[in-house]
């Protein structure tokens, strides 16, 4: 079904509810170099003005990615909650726009229709929002998760500890670990990118964090950012596992191309339950997500970067995830070209993953030959923190020497934390300060050289 | 620098990795010490993604040693457009097309040698390390045919030129992605018989050569042994497992 509307004496046709959708998203590089980004300013607009009215009904209706050859389609309209939807069902995507930003839609009134919605409705109404509706809107989502320690609370920031070594050389990570222990940080997760896929290898850095955490009774958990067939086999292997990771996307042939698909996720998801350790909750995934992956796997069917990453979220919400991170800006600048198409993403997703009740954080980041700097990420950042995002990243310096991109610092963290007054999860607070590390009020101590946490280092120098 | 800012205490574990630990901080800020040195790794990054490639000096210098050079362009014109388009980057300039097509060759391997994504790493291991790697492929008996230059290249325009030269094995050289500590490295990708349509699962990778890297030795070595395992096998690519290593401990 085609859908029009006029500007002037212009009027614009798009074929079809993608299209639509496509020609109403903000610019950005990966839409043109897809070829469904709108040709003209004002085309945009006119996208804008149709989309505004249409009926949220159409998206229970209408799949943009059929339904036959694509299961995360499936997944979106088999788990849709009609009961849920009932309250918001006559509404249409403008209507549902001014409704989110009405005082009606309190936490409760969210997290009560987060069921009901789908991620086609909230990216259709994301396109007609401005970034401090996105920011607004967020701010009331409510998404509490627990294994170790309780992330999501209102007014608190977990943050991730990812102490990336470029060759997985454990003490190189164990340096950078305690780096950011000792700067206040790893509540959300303390969590590597290994370099390698060896089996024997990863099992050994799953040791080495499990005996951190273990040895000083640490309040947070571990997780390997390995694929998650790896992750089931270490399971096997009795392999002290806390957290499964996995990189997901929006669609079927997508998610093929990361070897994955929902009955892998399934299993993974059962394994990493089997386990039991988490000790507050059992929110055992964590998931990564980026707008472009679809299109740069070449599996996004028409439909634009932004609404294929809140597809993504579909996949995420099946399994309760403790953490799904946006890595925003690592994709590169055929796919967000600058600074503005950064932190609009960022913004967009952090939107999106809330208000379909995922406990949503971002890496916020970018890449060398993307056209950003980190006065941009310090614009983002201080954006989400102000409209809660769950968690975002702690590299040492902001520069990971594994990836080789630019992400948060563990000052960033304490940063945020200054001038919006942030918290720490509560349990991993209470250590910190337990440990020294940090005054009853949560400011950094200063670290003695005898500090017990220093003993997790071997003695002698560095060959 | 003055010491207002409070030094960590930990400063002896930055021998431990190379990552920015230890840094101290005013109040929960950054020295400005730290922001400075970050601030310069960065400027680095950036000028060696939109350095210009200086094609002409880089072929002055390889006729020097002998190469025979060519020059190739792809369809991405600018770096704006190379960024955000790359799939002209994988696609060769009509007239760069013609010139090659026409060109004169009879050998067992070519190699391309791209700026990708920072000029810097071709403008400072290119030349080296074809050196380094003419000589050990010769001991092998291996023809080098031309070395083909090309601006706004991505790593399958390699598959064309290779199509144009009639070469059954290409070798691409090219800028890799620049992280803040290594703005200067370079990447290889080895393809048999390479067509257009070729993916990244037909190549072999030897990636972060430079200084402070995989050095230039070791990196022609390992494509030598790369080199003769293609022809013997027939094959590139995720069926080609890099066992140099192996051999290297025997």
């Amino acid at each position: 079904m085609a859908y029009f509307s006029s500007i002037g004496v212009k009027r614009y046709r798009f074929d079809d509810l993608k299209t639509l959708m496509a020609r109403a998203t903000p610019e950005r590089s990966g839409d043109c170099l897809a070829g469904v980004a709108a040709e003209s300013a004002e085309e945009r607009m006119a996208a804008r003005l149709a989309l505004a009215d249409v009926p949220l009904s159409t998206f229970v209706e209408q799949a943009l990615i059929p339904y036959e050859s694509d299961e995360v389609t499936r997944l979106i309209m088999d788990s849709h909650d009609r009961a849920a939807f009932a309250e918001i069902a006559s509404l249409s995507v403008g209507e549902l726009r001014d409704w989110l930003l009405g005082d009606a839609a309190d936490s409760a009134a969210l997290a009560r229709v987060a069921p009901g919605l789908t991620p086609e409705m909230v990216a259709a109404v994301s396109k007609l929002m401005r970034n401090q509706d996105l920011i607004l809107v967020a701010a009331k989502c409510r998404v509490v998760t627990r294994f170790r320690n309780t992330i999501g609370l209102p007014g608190h920031l977990a943050v991730r500890l990812q102490p990336n070594h470029p060759t997985d050389d454990p003490r190189g990570i164990a340096a950078s670990m305690l780096d950011g222990l000792l700067y206040g940080c790893g509540d959300a997760v303390i969590g590597i990118n290994p370099a390698t896929d060896s089996l024997s290898a990863l099992a050994t850095l799953e040791h080495l964090l499990a005996d951190v955490i273990e040895r000083y009774r640490i309040p947070t958990q571990s997780c390997i950012l390995t694929h998650v067939t790896n992750s089931i086999q270490l399971i096997e292997r009795s392999v002290p596992v806390d957290l499964v990771f996995q990189s997901i996307a929006g669609t079927e042939r997508a998610n093929a191309g990361f070897g994955i698909n929902l009955a892998i996720l399934d299993e993974a998801h059962q394994a990493a339950l089997s386990l039991e350790r988490g000790t507050l909750g059992d929110n055992v995934m964590y998931f990564e997500t980026g707008q472009g992956s679809a299109l740069s796997a070449g599996a996004h069917h028409g439909v634009d970067q932004q609404t294929c990453e809140a597809r993504a979220y579909a996949v995420a919400r099946r399994y309760r995830p403790l953490l799904v991170n946006t890595v925003v800006g690592f994709i590169g600048p055929e796919y967000l070209y600058d600074g503005k198409q950064i932190i609009r993403a960022g913004l967009e997703d952090h939107f999106c993953g809330k208000l379909l009740g995922l406990p949503l954080g971002c890496d916020v980041c970018y890449t060398n030959h993307a056209e950003a700097d980190q006065d941009d990420m310090d614009t983002l950042l201080t954006l989400l923190g102000t409209a809660g995002v769950n968690f975002i990243m702690g590299v040492p310096g902001a520069d990971d020497i594994m990836l080789n991109y630019q992400s948060t610092s563990f000052h960033d963290a304490l940063y945020l934390r200054r001038v919006l007054g942030l918290k720490r999860a509560p349990e991993f607070e209470q250590w910190l300060v337990e440990m020294g590390v940090v005054d009853a009020g949560g400011r950094l101590l200063p670290a003695s050289a005898s500090h017990p946490l220093l003993g997790v280092m071997p003695k002698q120098e560095a060959a | 620098m003055s010491d207002i800012s409070q030094q960590d205490s930990w400063q002896k574990l930055k021998c431990f990795t190379a990552a920015r630990i230890a840094l101290g901080r005013c109040g929960v800020s950054l020295p400005t010490r730290e922001v400075l040195r970050f601030g310069i790794a960065h400027a680095q990054a950036r000028d060696a993604v939109h350095l210009p490639f200086d094609a002409e000096a880089l072929a002055a210098r390889l006729t020097a040693h002998g190469f025979t050079t060519l020059m190739a362009q792809s369809q991405a014109c600018d770096r704006p457009t190379y960024l955000r388009r790359p799939d002209l980057g994988r696609k060769l300039a009509p007239a760069a097309r013609q010139a090659l097509c026409a060109a004169e060759t009879s050998c067992d391997l070519v190699f391309m040698v791209g700026d990708g994504l920072s000029s810097r790493a071709v403008h400072e291991q290119a030349e080296p390390f074809l050196i380094e790697a003419r000589s050990r492929l010769e001991k092998e008996g291996i023809s080098v045919g031309p070395v083909v230059l090309a601006r706004q290249a991505r790593v399958a325009l390699g598959d064309e030129v290779a199509e144009c030269l009639q070469a059954k094995l290409v070798v691409v050289l090219i800028g890799e992605r620049p992280g803040l500590s290594s703005p200067d490295s370079l990447g290889l990708y080895l393809t048999w018989q390479a067509h257009v349509g070729c993916s990244d699962a037909d190549r072999n990778c030897i990636s972060n050569i430079r200084g402070a890297g995989l050095s230039h030795a070791l990196a022609a070595q390992k494509m030598t042994w790369l080199v003769l395992q293609a022809r013997h096998l027939g094959l590139s690519g995720v069926n080609l497992k890099d066992e140099s290593d192996l051999i290297e401990a025997q």
